[in-house]
């Protein structure tokens, strides 16, 4: 579905990615795992059309992606939900949902979205019960199932997820993972970056490991999760996250 | 026949490629970063991991040599420290320090992985009792077949290597299905079986997935009939895993399937080092895609092939070398000419009533290049017909002239005077630079 081939991406005359290729293949939950400042974000970013790589390739069904402006990768069926979520908190969370729709043309726009709005709430049931509410009162964990469902009005083939648990309680991050792994009986494919290396694996099929901007390891999450130096590296010794042990 | 990772050994090859490419930068930064080895040669060449931006740029990287493994005997060429590596194997050492190699847990289970996708391709199932007659030791092959064998299921029974006599008493009380083994192992049971007079009936053996030496058409046939089985070769090397980079599909035989998903290969110049395009015959490189004990980049195997990207009507779309008949090192310079002993094997299998064991010996006298071939054939030829004994005599002689350009004196000798060897190299005797003494064996 995507490939990413050899991309080089620069921020000024700093390269952040050095020759970094990937690929995600329809229907799959793929993780990008390294520790911060390893281009994890960086690669989501030449992935949604915020960045450009200055060599390499990014091809979506077919299509190149590399150069095109967000908007225009939207519309190609690619979405990010971004670090830190960037609501409207003046608005209430149902206008937040339909914002997330707005590309599509008029005519379109009314029958589609109302299904949508119904497959996230079924997704996430307390943005029903909040759908009056304002954006800016809910909690960190329904802000951030706020910034998936808005991701998912706009009826993505490949979403892209920028660290969905950080920040949140454990109990709010569990949902969000959970909820990430249902994504896949939807038929929808994942780009998932997260620090939470282990609850990354568990809900991925396959996963990348970055470091200073290259790829060093790649394989199926099982593999990874046997991997002494990942374990060691990104997962700690006898390191269990807070939200597993509830 | 089944194919046991069809998603894999089916794959488009352009979607083959991109992993190929993923696998390839990530081993490349991962040796970059911790084989010092590695990080000196790239230094050396003013290279950077991020040089390698498509598979074409494999050629920038710096081959390896079987002196590099053996300088870094045992642990330097490791990527990982030792306490990461659940298993460590070696080569023989016969011609010095044994190679050594070691396999992570990941490593292991891509290990079985790629060998049970060789058994399967082979046509065993988990419906075979497969029979282990390599020997249990530091080599890779009997643990190679072992792990495959038991991931796809099968009934597993490692005789290890011993006595045709027993080999065969196993395969009778064990009902054996599947035979895994060296060629001279095979025909060596195959024979015995013709000489005790055990009747065929009395076995279950279907498959045989032969390995880890050269072995000819002509004795793939002997053993196929001996035995009453269908026999496939596989391409095992110790240096980058053992067994598992390669095997035959049963229905076809028409090249060894090689696991690019975990090797990539190139052909090269032996002499050059310049890469080949597909079909051209030369020395196969083999870069290792997965290993994480100890990833190894462009290694010269000195075996001689070619590689076809052709899909197979088997439905596998995993690229073919051709059998390995013959190493760099086993060709031989006879009065200028280049012969190696497939070469000769080859001559030998097309003259009818010459059997295929053979001994080259070469000499040197007062200067000049003597050479000597000579050839089991069945008794009844020897003590029979003396026309017909000079006219197979003169025809030999011809082709090796006329094929090879080699000038030899052909001496007919009774059947197993000579017999299988584990090695073609062992069938010459070089006296020209050690008096009397024998080529290196096998390793």
């Amino acid at each position: 579905m995507l490939t990413l081939t050899s991309a080089d991406v620069y921020y000024g005359n700093v390269q952040a990615l050095k020759g970094v290729s990937l690929h995600i293949n329809e229907g799959e939950i793929v993780a990008l795992i390294g520790a911060n400042g390893a281009g994890k974000t960086t690669t989501l970013r030449a992935i949604s059309g915020l960045l450009s790589p200055r060599r390499g390739k990014v091809i979506f069904n077919g299509k190149a992606v590399g150069g095109l402006p967000p908007e225009a990768v939207v519309r190609m069926g690619i979405s990010q939900v971004p670090e830190n979520r960037r609501l409207f908190g003046a608005l209430s969370v149902r206008d937040n949902l339909l914002l997330g729709g707005y590309h599509l043309a008029w005519r379109e726009k009314r029958a589609k979205l109302r299904g949508d709005l119904e497959r996230v709430y079924d997704l996430f049931p307390v943005l029903r019960e909040r759908a009056q509410q304002l954006a800016g009162t809910l909690s960190g964990g329904e802000q951030q199932m706020l910034a998936i469902g808005r991701a998912l009005t706009s009826r993505p083939l490949l979403l892209l997820l920028d660290e969905p648990s950080l920040g949140l309680a454990p109990r709010a991050a569990r949902a969000i993972f959970d909820a990430i792994a249902q994504f896949r009986q939807q038929g929808l494919t994942v780009l998932l970056v997260e620090q939470n290396a282990r609850a990354a694996l568990q809900i991925a099929d396959r996963a990348y490991v970055l470091e200073t901007g290259r790829v060093v390891m790649e394989g199926s999450s099982q593999e990874l999760l046997n991997q002494k130096e990942v374990q060691r590296a990104y997962l700690g010794r006898g390191y269990r996250q807070v939200w597993e042990e509830e | 026949m089944p194919i046991w990772n069809p998603r894999i050994e089916r794959m488009p090859r352009t979607e083959l490629e991109q992993l190929q490419l993923e696998r390839l930068q990530a081993t490349v930064n991962r040796v970059w970063e911790s084989v010092p080895f590695y990080r000196r040669r790239f230094e050396e060449l003013g290279l950077m991991p991020e040089h390698i931006r498509s598979l074409e740029d494999l050629r920038l990287l710096p081959l390896t040599v079987k002196e590099d493994l053996r300088s870094g005997y045992p642990y330097d060429l490791f990527a990982l420290p030792l306490r990461e590596v659940v298993r460590i194997h070696a080569s023989s050492g016969a011609t010095g320090l044994p190679t050594v190699v070691g396999y992570t847990r990941n490593d292991l289970r891509n290990w079985s992985e790629l060998v049970a996708r060789v058994l399967s391709a082979g046509g065993a199932t988990k419906e075979d009792v497969i029979q282990i007659s390599f020997s249990y030791g530091l080599l890779t092959d009997a643990f190679g077949f072992h792990q495959g064998a038991e991931e796809i299921g099968a009934s597993v029974i490692p005789v290890s290597a011993g006595a045709p006599e027993q080999q065969i008493k196993m395969m009778r009380d064990f009902r054996t299905t599947a035979l895994a083994g060296t060629p001279a192992n095979a025909l060596r049971i195959a024979e015995a079986l013709e000489e005790l007079r055990v009747p065929r009936s009395s076995l279950h053996l279907r498959w045989g997935m032969f390995g880890s030496a050269p072995w000819p058409e002509s004795v793939r046939a002997r053993i196929e009939s001996l035995l009453g089985i269908s026999a496939t070769d596989n391409y095992a090397i110790s240096e980058v895993m053992g067994p598992g980079v390669s095997g035959e599909c049963e229905e076809h035989k028409s090249g060894l399937h090689i696991n690019e998903d975990h090797f990539l290969c190139e052909v090269v110049d032996p002499d050059s080092g310049e890469v080949l395009p597909p079909g051209e015959t030369g020395e196969l490189v083999i870069t290792t895609l997965t290993k994480e004990a100890i990833p190894i980049l462009r290694y010269r195997t000195r075996d001689l092939t070619s590689v076809d990207v052709r899909p197979c009507p088997c439905g596998r779309t995993l690229a073919r070398m051709a059998r390995v008949f013959s190493r760099t090192d086993d060709m031989l310079i006879i009065g200028g000419v280049k012969v190696f002993p497939a070469q000769i094997e080859h001559v030998l299998m097309q003259v009818e009533g010459v059997e295929p064991d053979y001994r080259l010996i070469v000499d040197q006298v007062g200067g000049m290049e003597r050479v000597e071939v000579q050839v089991e054939v069945p008794a009844a030829l020897l003590t029979g017909d003396v026309g017909r004994l000079l006219r197979v005599q003169n025809l030999l002689r011809e082709r090796l002239q006329n094929d090879l350009g080699l000038s030899a004196e052909v001496k007919l000798v009774e059947s197993r005077k000579i017999g299988p060897v584990e090695h073609p190299s062992q069938r010459i005797v070089d006296r020209r630079r050690t008096e009397g003494g024998e080529r290196r064996g096998t390793e």
